[in-house]
């Protein structure tokens, strides 16, 4: 079955064409990278997967069931889909408004109406698991940049969403958040979620994703594995993703082509 | 916290920077002072937001001086109990309540019809005006003041839905504190980029160009960042209400309190009239 089955859709906003024409389907389960340059759409495309922006024309379809602005102000459609799509924005501070990390943690649970004490002790756990428990009763405004990004994804893996939106998990992070965040990413829920994965990090592709959607200006221009996608230098040049590294070494110039 | 004020000595874009981190510093204070022990913070936030209504009420319905000036002792003293420092609600709100109230009170002063003070240009009665005026402001100011520093911005939010105030209204209020705290972070982010690449001092011209330009800036970035903000709420299942983890219940020093705020609130519209 498919999780989402995106149709001819376009979205535009300030005279900008974000997605342009878009189709595409991701089956229930899978481990799905969004792969595209900056500006490529890959953003704008998971807001609107996650039923937060709606395109003028095309659809998107959530297990056969529309993704539609009417769908999203019924309660009934909306809270059971929230429940089950959960999504991290790409800058940590959108995602942190609330006066504790404890409280930043519980704010989606509280909304979705979980027991009270039942949000206590997933909260609890939740940060124990991104090893951040220390921080519960701190101001997140005031945190660093990689804490304020595992705060965001402790806010939405609480919900422990069966599908998974990440935007840019990595962006601003040293090198062992980023693969504390990748692992995490490839041990989440044991292989039984899917997760959609909004990047432009050829790093760890393999890594975290079964298949791969190449975007560019809004459109699709590729799919495939990720080794198939990573053996296109062709495309990965075209689409901005690598370009060519000069080296000097005293008179000898080397030229690579470069992630 | 820290309880500086930002000084005149440095340019511009030092005492902008500053003054922006003394005003985020304040915004979040409140949060921090909420969680202290102290006599108003053990109350329910309901008691709290409908007796300091009702008080804030009776002050605007009392028709005599010293029945508002009793009220705004009272309010010192809930500050005083209640682990808020006097000093910082004199610096926050009495002077800037003052000052605000004061610029509009007063041409009262002098246009108040009635019997000359003293052989001045004003009145008796425009003194009496503008002192009214000025009263109110400083004691309504420093009771809602003593609710922001003793209760939780969520709880007061929570209690006004359970008082039946309209979803949109709420909303609007929760917002509102957001986007001020984002506001004050893109601008302290701004002026800092602007302050690493500033050698010398700047023109006054040149200030009051980068002024300008930054406001004009800032609101767009603001605003933008505050839709993301929004959507980041909508996609944690957020759709106006407002729920918080703590449940409330009325206990016996509860019933107290609101009997004690409804009692005081009658006797000063009573008394006072």
């Amino acid at each position: 079955m498919m999780l989402f089955e995106v149709e001819r859709l376009t979205y535009r906003y300030e005279g900008v064409t974000a997605v342009d024409d878009l189709t595409l389907a991701i089956p229930e389960g899978s481990r799905v990278v969004l792969l595209g340059a900056n500006g490529s759409g890959k953003s704008t495309l998971l807001r609107l997967l996650d039923g937060l922006i709606f395109g003028q024309s095309g659809s998107i379809l959530f297990r056969g069931d529309d993704v539609s602005e009417e769908h999203m102000l019924d309660d009934e459609w909306a809270l059971p889909f929230r429940r089950t799509v959960g999504m991290v924005f790409q800058n940590p501070d959108v995602q942190l408004f609330n006066p504790t990390v404890f409280d930043e943690v519980a704010f989606g649970p509280l909304q979705l109406r979980w027991p009270k004490d039942q949000i206590r002790e997933r909260v609890d756990e939740i940060l124990e698991r991104l090893r951040i428990s220390h921080l519960k009763n701190r101001i997140p405004q005031r945190l660093s940049g990689g804490e304020k990004k595992r705060v965001a994804l402790a806010s939405v893996l609480v919900l422990d969403p069966a599908v998974l939106l990440l935007d840019e998990p990595t962006a601003a992070l040293d090198p062992r958040s980023q693969s504390e965040v990748i692992d995490l990413m490839v041990e989440w829920g044991g292989g039984s979620k899917s997760v959609i994965t909004a990047t432009h990090d050829l790093g760890d592709l393999e890594d975290i994703a079964d298949r791969c959607y190449v975007l560019d200006s809004g459109r699709l221009v590729a799919e495939g594995t990720p080794a198939e996608i990573l053996a296109d230098t062709a495309l990965l040049r075209r689409t901005n993703l690598i370009h060519a590294h000069r080296h000097q070494r005293g008179e000898e110039v080397h030229t690579h082509p470069r992630r | 916290m820290s309880d500086f004020h930002p000084n005149a000595k440095g340019g511009f874009i030092e005492n902008t920077l500053e003054g922006l981190h003394f005003a985020i510093e304040r915004a979040l204070y409140a949060e921090v002072s909420a969680s202290r022990t102290g006599l108003l913070q053990r109350l329910d936030p309901r008691v709290k937001v409908a007796g300091l209504f009702a008080m804030v009420v009776s002050v605007a319905l009392a028709t005599k001086l010293w029945s508002i000036a009793a009220i705004f002792v009272l309010a010192v003293a809930l500050v005083a109990v209640s682990s808020v420092p006097v000093r910082a609600v004199a610096s926050r709100t009495w002077i800037g309540a003052f000052v605000f109230s004061g610029a509009i009170a007063l041409p009262a002063l002098f246009l108040t019809p009635g019997t000359p003070l003293y052989g001045l240009p004003i009145t008796l009665q425009g003194v009496r005006t503008g002192s009214f005026l000025v009263m109110r402001a400083e004691t309504a100011a420093t009771l809602m003041l003593v609710l922001a520093y003793t209760t939780p911005w969520t709880h007061i939010l929570k209690a006004l839905r359970i008082f039946r105030v309209p979803v949109v209204f709420v909303v609007i209020l929760g917002m509102t504190c957001r986007y001020i705290l984002l506001m004050l972070d893109t601008a302290h982010q701004m002026f800092e980029s602007r302050k690493s690449r500033t050698v010398n001092r700047m023109s006054p011209a040149e200030n009051r160009r980068l002024a300008i330009a930054s406001s004009g800036v800032l609101l767009h970035k603001t605003l933008q960042m505050s839709d993301e903000v929004y959507l980041a709420m909508q996609a944690r299942g957020f759709h106006g209400e407002v729920y918080v983890l703590d449940d409330f219940a009325m206990q016996a020093r509860d019933w107290f309190a609101l009997a004690a705020f409804a009692a005081l609130a009658a006797a000063s519209i009573l008394v006072g009239r």
